[in-house]
């Protein structure tokens, strides 16, 4: 990979946290259902399946990345992590404690310990309060410090970002977008934190900016040995950062691997497409390959798809892709570290574009909201629906 | 790989103030408060408006100096020379300003003790019901459910009973008084500012910095007063300032029905009360004068008002006339 | 949408039934038992008329008891005995509703028709000599107590204006089914008054409704259409601005009868809003408590019309 400024962004640990595989969170089953108020007279409860049963182990000391599209889960994932909404059923266990069912009150002091950074750097600051206000917020709800104090260390913070600490008195509206999100992340460092949730830290800034970013989170990652849970849709941004990554879909996990696993031997075929839409800066290269194209929106998660989920737009589907739901475990003699829900994962070298799927349009999803096919497509149509293009331009 | 080279990324202890960070050192701090002052030093209507109450807040301060100065109290009764052979009010002169009232006192020093009155009532009232109707709108807003609709139906119930049936029949059970009014027109007008901020509360409170906050540990209270409160505090002001005139207008509307301020305390509303029995008979002064007081004030009030609406909140976001 | 129905007419039940018990609290449950009978006696009662009322009302059972009674008479329309004057609450107001009616309507007709029509030519004609009076005079009117507009008409009409004086008489009531003639000449400095200072927040309000609305991409459209001006204005733009005008018509109407208590007790039009003064001065207790419920009645149904058509007209409000 071409590397971008400072590629040493996962280090290794240092002698404080040479346990590498200690655990810092651990996520069984997690699942939380939005309900949706019934329009009929009867009430029919409806629920969004946000999430539906992801289990991850997020180690110490690293970044582990959650990719996957809008819709996918992975924003409700970290909220629920964070404990800013209660879980519909599951368990979440941060540093050998478990904090499912924990009130709120009582997750007061374990809020020192997870944060979150935000992805709307307008949206996550009050935008009424000045900015050394936003960043001592920390200090003044937990009593750590007050006063004089305070604005220290709340400038000491903003120094330690990258920020002027003259610009204490500063709105937000008054700053750039990549020094909000370094705004964010000074509050979120606030209390030396154990994990930050980073919620696509880097989506809404310029391509130039999400570097300084990002090089800044792993400078401090270094610097106070944090934990990141690093989502993001944008593959290429995760590969850099992660050293493991797992990728969501309809609120399930379809794959975990060690970054440059994922990249070089995805088993997945949601990952294979994923990675076919990543841009390949060599020319050559890029026409060469042959881009998967899923059709169709991603279903409604009011109503996900029986048996895998993927199935309705899998090039691989076949009939037992439509009953039974694969599990996340390793497959074709991959390590534990490396699991994937597929009955039918990619084999090393296998092109996607080659396959068509063995079942026909009226053996998929026994309900759906929305997205696949128009209805009349054929059995036959399934082929030319699921298009492979040449980048050279030719159809 | 899509992420380029930065050119000036070398170090990434401090970041060197490149591009964007000096381009926000140029800006100067200006925050909204600020721009709000801006466009209301330039609104010349705005200017006069609070000039004028700033004089009438000035005449009211100083009322017991021109009573001082003419020699006539508030209450003091001049029969001799204040009331003519009928026994009514005489006009304007160089001994009565702008004459007397039916019970031969000065016009003049009275409308100035009036002053004191109207503004008492217009900007205590106000602070009860601001401070009750927002803490009634933050608390329905952000807290919602069962409290929000326990507050929304309380709101129901106090815009049904008509507001002046209320306070009479109060005033009636104990007495009026100058502070019964206050706090009946204080607390029978919560209702004004608390669908208000209930309603820019519930528009902002699904904005991320809200779910930032709570990622903080921040309890309710703390997010409804740090957070919430500076953003809706623009909306707050604007129609507190809109409140105090209709606080004065309630004020004197229940003194000239007779439950407001009791005599013989001078106020324009049982002033004006008073001068309706008299005026058909030619006694035009002591109508015209007290009125004119309170047109004036309110007017002020209100021009006032809608200015600071302008400057605070000029694209006109919400159609409350 | 019936579930959006149910629950808000729910709803407006609800607040009635609060409503109901407040006033109830305010009258029933301040003095003592004794001293309500006294009261709803009236000043010229004996001892054993208090008594008698005493049982009538219920007043030694217990309180919940006392408003059952109370509320189950309303329900079936009775709202009451008024013993000061001797009849049934039910037909003093009877009596006075057609004067309070008469004096409603007629200002809200000149109110809405005044108000709309400065109100659109201020927008259409934004910051001409036209629209910045209108918007003064609105200011004006607006900030003006009705009480000292209904004494300054009534000096200028009825006093100053020496021929035109015996034109607008200033007192009193006549109904229109004894004579139009004199029922319209009592009633029009009572409309006038009542109607302009509440044109006033109209005018504001259709200016600014329409101002937004003339901005709209769809008035540019229609314009280009080459459609006249006119017609722009009367079948788009019109109908879009007048949204807000309508509910804080129907919310107007519906706190009417709140409204009219000063100009009816300034003019003597001896409306609903005249006679709950004399009530509350008489300390006739049946009445005021009959007033204020139909009071009360009125602004939860208006808002509860108004709802409605808002869901009408709007399906995302029905998403309750």
């Amino acid at each position: 990979m071409t590397s971008a400024a400072k590629s040493d962004s996962n280090p290794v640990p240092t002698a404080a946290e040479a346990d590498g595989d200690d655990v810092l969170l651990r996520v069984e089953n997690l699942v939380k259902y939005f309900p949706i108020k019934g329009t009929g007279l009867f009430r029919e409860k409806e629920f969004v399946h946000a999430v539906d049963g992801v289990s991850l182990t997020i180690p110490r000391g690293q970044t582990f990345g959650i990719v996957g599209e809008t819709g996918c889960g992975k924003s409700t994932l970290a909220r629920c992590v964070a404990r800013l909404y209660d879980v519909t059923s599951g368990r979440i266990v941060f540093d050998g404690r478990d904090i499912t069912k924990v009130s709120q009150r009582s997750m007061r002091p374990l809020r020192r310990e997870i944060q979150m950074i935000f992805q709307d750097p307008i949206g996550s600051l009050n935008p009424r309060r000045r900015v050394g206000s936003i960043i001592g917020d920390p200090f003044a709800i937990h009593g750590l410090a007050s006063g004089a104090e305070r604005k220290r260390r709340v400038q000491e913070l903003m120094e330690r970002v990258g920020l002027n600490p003259e610009h204490y008195n500063r709105f937000p509206a008054e700053f750039s977008g990549g020094q909000r999100q370094r705004i964010g992340v000074a509050r979120a460092l606030a209390f030396q934190p154990k994990l930050i949730i980073c919620d696509e830290p880097v989506s809404a800034l310029d391509v130039s900016i999400q570097a300084q970013v990002i090089n800044l989170l792993a400078d401090l990652q270094a610097e106070f040995g944090l934990t990141y849970i690093f989502i993001a849709h944008d593959l290429s941004v995760v590969r850099h950062v992660s050293k493991s990554i797992a990728v969501m879909y309809l609120g399930k996990v379809t794959e975990i691997a060690p970054a440059e696993d994922l990249f070089t031997v995805p088993r997945h075929p949601y990952t294979g497409a994923l990675l076919s839409a990543v841009p390949v800066p060599n020319p050559d290269e890029s026409d060469q390959r042959k881009q998967i194209i899923l059709v169709g929106d991603v279903p409604s998660p009011i109503a996900p798809p029986s048996g895998c989920r993927f199935h309705p737009r899998c090039p691989k589907a076949a009939p037992v892709c439509v009953t039974d739901d694969p599990p996340l475990e390793p497959r074709l003699g991959d390590g534990p570290e490396h699991p994937a829900a597929c009955h039918l994962p990619m084999a090393a070298g296998e092109n996607l574009a080659d396959f068509h799927p063995e079942i026909s349009k009226e053996e998929r999803v026994v309900e759906v909201e929305g997205s696949l096919l128009p209805d009349d497509a054929q059995p036959a149509d399934i082929a030319d629906a699921l298009p492979v293009r040449q980048e050279g331009g030719k159809p | 790989m899509s992420m380029p080279e930065l050119a000036s990324a070398g170090e990434s202890e401090v970041l060197d103030e490149t591009g964007e960070a000096a381009a926000s050192r140029k800006i100067e701090g200006r925050s909204p408060w600020r721009l709000a002052y801006e466009r209301l030093r330039v609104d010349r209507a705005a200017k006069i408006a609070l000039g004028t109450i700033l004089v009438i807040v000035l005449l009211a301060i100083l009322a017991p100096v021109f009573a001082k100065i003419t020699g006539h109290g508030p209450n003091q009764q001049f029969i001799d020379t204040g009331s003519n052979a009928e026994g009514g009010p005489v006009p304007p002169s160089g001994t009565f300003w702008l004459g007397t009232d039916n019970n031969a006192r000065d016009l003049f020093i009275r409308i100035l003790y009036g002053a004191r009155v109207s503004l008492l009532v217009g900007v205590l009232a106000t602070l009860i019901s601001t401070a009750l109707g927002v803490v009634l709108g933050l608390a329905a807003g952000f807290i919602g459910g069962f409290v929000d609709t326990v507050i929304a139906r309380l709101i129901d119930v106090m815009l049904s009973i008509p507001f002046l049936i209320l306070a009479i029949s109060i005033a009636y059970v104990s007495g009026p008084s100058v502070w019964l009014v206050i706090v009946i027109v204080g607390v029978l007008s919560f209702t004004y500012l608390a669908r208000i901020v209930r309603g820019q509360v519930i528009s902002i409170k699904g904005r991320e910095f809200i779910e930032a906050a709570r990622a903080l540990g921040a309890g309710p209270w703390r997010i409804m007063f740090v957070d919430l409160l500076p953003n809706v505090l623009a909306q707050v002001i604007v129609y507190a300032t809109l409140l105090i005139p209709l606080a004065i207008v309630a004020e004197a509307t229940l003194s000239f029905l007779g439950v407001g301020v009791p005599p013989p305390t001078a106020d324009w509303g049982s002033m004006i009360s008073d001068a309706s029995g008299w005026f058909q008979y030619g006694y035009w002064w002591f109508l015209l004068f007290p009125s004119m007081a309170l047109l004036i004030t309110t007017l002020a009030f209100n021009i006032f008002g809608d200015s600071v609406r302008d400057a605070l909140d000029p694209r006109g976001a919400g159609i409350y006339v | 949408m019936i579930r959006f129905l149910v629950r808000r007419i729910g709803q407006s039940i609800l607040v009635l039934v609060a409503s109901s018990l407040v006033v109830f609290g305010l009258y029933f449950v301040g003095p003592g038992p004794n001293q309500v009978a006294r009261t709803f006696a009236g000043r010229l009662a004996t001892a054993a008329r208090i008594a008698q009322i005493k049982h009538e009302l219920h007043l030694d059972q217990p309180l919940y008891v006392q408003y059952g009674h109370w509320a189950w008479g309303l329900l079936q329309g009775n709202f009451g005995y008024d013993y000061y004057k001797q009849q049934p609450v039910g037909s003093v107001i009877a009596a006075a509703a057609p004067a309070t009616i008469s004096l409603v309507l007629g200002a809200a007709v000149i109110w809405i028709v005044y108000g709309v029509f400065t109100g659109v030519i201020s927008a259409v004609r934004s910051r001409s000599l036209m629209d910045r009076s209108f918007t003064a005079s609105a200011l004006f009117f607006y900030s003006m107590p009705t009480f000292v507009l209904g004494l300054s008409l009534i000096w200028i009409f009825a006093y100053k204006l020496s021929p035109v004086t015996t034109f607008f008489p200033f007192h009193g009531y006549v109904s229109f089914t004894s004579n139009p003639a004199q029922w319209f000449q009592h009633l029009i400095l009572p409309w006038l008054t009542l109607a302009l200072v509440t044109a006033a927040t109209y005018t504001r309000l259709t200016r600014a409704s329409m101002l937004e609305v003339l901005g709209e991409d769809y008035i540019r459209t229609a314009r280009s259409k080459g459609m006249k001006e006119n017609r722009v204005i009367t079948r788009h733009a019109l109908r879009a601005a007048l949204t807000p005008v309508v509910t804080l018509a129907g919310l107007d109407i519906g706190t009417a009868l709140g409204g009219v208590i000063v100009v009816e007790t300034l003019f003597g039009v001896t409306g609903l809003g005249w006679t709950v003064i004399q009530a509350i001065n008489q300390q006739d207790r049946p009445v005021i408590l009959g007033i204020t419920i139909l009071a009360a009645t009125f602004v939860v149904v208006a808002n509860l019309i108004v709802d409605i058509l808002y869901a009408v007209l709007d399906p995302r409000v029905r998403l309750y």
